[in-house]
């Protein structure tokens, strides 16, 4: 089973500290929220789980092995990243990009599944209607959709998305989330960076909430949002208003 | 990803030879060999296409009438040598240039643009004015292969920031390279003894004239071998245009990768410079002319690329030996007679669809 942690990692941009000291756990079936204010190191975090960001001290370690001592072609096979930067160079359709979410598993047993985790990461992004187009002529939220639909199609049991929401509508907002929910619910192990603290109230089995670099609460949704608490992190009076049998409403006090 | 070479296996489109592409590889395949076979038979000393055939089919032990004199000179000796190299550079010129846009992803790379070219004049003009002779037949690549490899690098280094290429910083680093190799050809003119100096001069312009056969069996395998690797990582470049991070994710070795294709331009763009100067524009106009026919998945790409290019060098030879009565133009000439107004064009189009280039 794939296992990744983040022990006590530790970093710094030019002299100023971005991450101090953080110990995360990334459990399988379970949909991870990383949320906080801005600049409070959580696109920073997830970088380092997916393998972008090497941590000056402490380690991120998947299957007990440092993430830089795993091949990249074997570290794909493991997880699946979505980041913010959604463009693509050369006009490629969507159809092409979707593929491209399955070029890890060439010539392996897996690529007989090519085409089943293609119409399955399709379907789910709702995005069949585009696959003849190419990504210069989609909008922002069309090419967000292709995009986690090549970072499902790649079928990793670790997915990690950064912000998959930001440019998405209404509705797509929490297909996303029940996507990652169900991918959770599989047996996937997923974390999400999100901003909406409603959708990670809704939505997400634990939330880590940071705070200029250190983690602030760890737990289940629950017990991490509270009133106090996201006031003192965020600078920001909110109530939580409790509802019997469904996920809290944070309503900021206006 | 795997379509290509797999076709028992299933279904991916990206690779596959099907429809449109198909149908340009194949028709450029078709024309290149038309181009060849008609510039066989014209020039100063016309060769009638039956001759023609009957000289080739010669060659393979099939007995003929004999050709007229000279004919067969004409063509063996002169022709073939040149079209052939001309082939080989044209595929070389437009592989490089493919290469150099995925890496850079941006659509305006091109080795006579960032000076690359320029760059392998510089190392080959070195080896001619001082007479090296250390490698025999390779010194003048070798060196070219120096200096292509020196100024690739430079480009890279300066150019790039946060895994992108701004096109106006790839143009202005261009711009310096050329100039700084500008003035060392420049200087080595300057040092040069007459006939050094006047083959300095010609191949800033690029020609094809003179091409002998030994040059062409210098530059083939290499660029054959060349152009192998280039279709062997073109599955990866396409991950490439997701931008370096997510081709990380999807288990490309961006490092590694970076490396074999910066050599793998500094190689091309050497061998196809190093007898024939600088040929330019070719690397732009072909790899942009075929993604907008066939789209920017690498490998049927390549493979137009390298035909389209061929092609274009041909018919421009064609042109730059017959256009003017017993003179031979400059090929680089005619290619940047072709580029320049291209290059405006797609300057004008791109203003027009996106506001110009970011």
């Amino acid at each position: 089973m794939s296992d990744l942690m983040a022990e006590r990692v530790s970093l710094s941009f030019s002299g100023k500290p971005v991450l101090r000291d953080v110990s995360l756990r990334v459990l399988p079936g379970e949909l991870h929220a990383l949320i906080g204010p801005n600049g409070a190191g959580k696109s920073t975090l997830l970088a380092m789980l997916s393998g972008d960001r090497t941590p000056a001290s402490g380690a991120v370690l998947l299957d007990g092995k440092n993430l830089g001592e795993w091949r990249p072609k074997e570290l794909a096979r493991e997880r699946a990243v979505l980041t913010q930067d959604n463009t693509v160079t050369f006009p490629f359709t969507a159809a092409q990009i979707v593929e491209m979410g399955r070029a890890p598993w060439q010539r392996t047993p897996a690529e007989d599944e090519d085409e089943r985790a293609i119409a399955e990461a399709v379907a789910q992004t709702d995005v069949a209607h585009l696959m003849d187009r190419t990504i210069p002529h989609l909008s922002g939220g069309e090419r967000a959709r292709v995009a986690l639909a090549r970072v499902l199609a790649q079928r990793a049991p670790i997915v990690l998305l950064d912000e998959p929401t930001a440019a998405l509508d209404l509705r797509h907002q929490e297909d996303v989330l029940r996507i990652a929910r169900d991918r959770a619910r599989a047996g996937d192990a997923v974390v999400v960076v999100l901003h909406d603290l409603n959708l990670a109230a809704a939505y997400a089995d634990r939330i880590t909430l940071l705070s200029r670099g250190s983690i602030a609460a760890s737990g289940t949704p629950s017990e991490v949002l509270t009133a106090e608490r996201v006031e003192e992190v965020y600078g920001q009076r909110v109530e939580i208003i409790e509802r019997p049998g469904r996920p809290p409403l944070i309503v900021p006090l206006r | 990803m795997s379509g290509a070479q797999a076709p028992a296996r299933t279904r991916l489109s990206g690779h596959r030879l099907t429809g449109r592409r198909l149908a340009l590889i194949g028709g450029l395949a078709i024309a290149l060999v038309l181009a060849i076979f008609i510039s066989l038979g014209l020039g100063q000393f016309p060769i009638a296409p039956h001759e023609v055939w009957n000289l080739i089919i010669a060659k393979f032990g099939v007995s003929v009438p004999p050709a007229a004199p000279g004919a067969e000179a004409a063509l063996w000796t002169v022709r073939m040598p040149r079209l052939l190299l001309g082939v080989l550079v044209g595929a070389a010129l437009a592989g490089s240039g493919l290469l150099l846009q995925a890496i850079f992803g941006n659509p305006l790379a091109d080795a006579g643009v960032i000076g690359i070219s320029s760059g392998a004049a510089l190392g080959a003009a070195l080896a001619i004015v001082t007479g090296m002779a250390a490698l025999g037949n390779w010194t003048v690549p070798a060196l070219a292969f120096v200096g292509g490899l020196i100024s690739v690098f430079a480009v890279y280094m300066v150019s790039r920031s946060g895994g992108k290429t701004e096109v106006v910083t790839l143009i202005l680093t261009g711009i310096a390279i050329n100039a700084i190799c500008a003035a060392g050809l420049g200087f080595l003119t300057f040092l040069g003894n007459t006939s050094s100096r006047e083959q300095i001069v010609f191949w800033q312009l690029g020609s094809l004239n003179g091409a002998l056969w030994k040059q062409v069996a210098t530059v083939f395998p290499v660029v054959i071998v060349g152009l192998i690797a280039a279709y062997l990582v073109a599955p990866k470049l396409d991950l490439f245009a997701l931008g370096e991070k997510s081709a990380r994710h999807l288990g490309v070795n961006v490092e590694a990768l970076r490396i074999t294709v910066i050599l793998l331009v500094a190689v091309l763009v050497s061998v196809a410079v190093a007898f024939t100067g600088i040929i330019g524009f070719v690397g732009l106009v072909i790899p942009h002319l075929m993604r907008m026919i066939i789209g920017p998945a690498h490998r049927p790409l390549l493979l137009a690329s390298v035909l389209g290019g061929a092609l274009l060098v041909v018919l421009a030879d064609l042109f730059a030996r017959t256009a003017i009565a017993n003179a031979d133009l400059p090929i680089g000439m005619v290619t940047s007679l072709v580029g320049g107004p291209f290059f405006f064009w797609l300057l004008i189009r791109t203003r027009k669809s996106q506001g110009g280039w970011a």
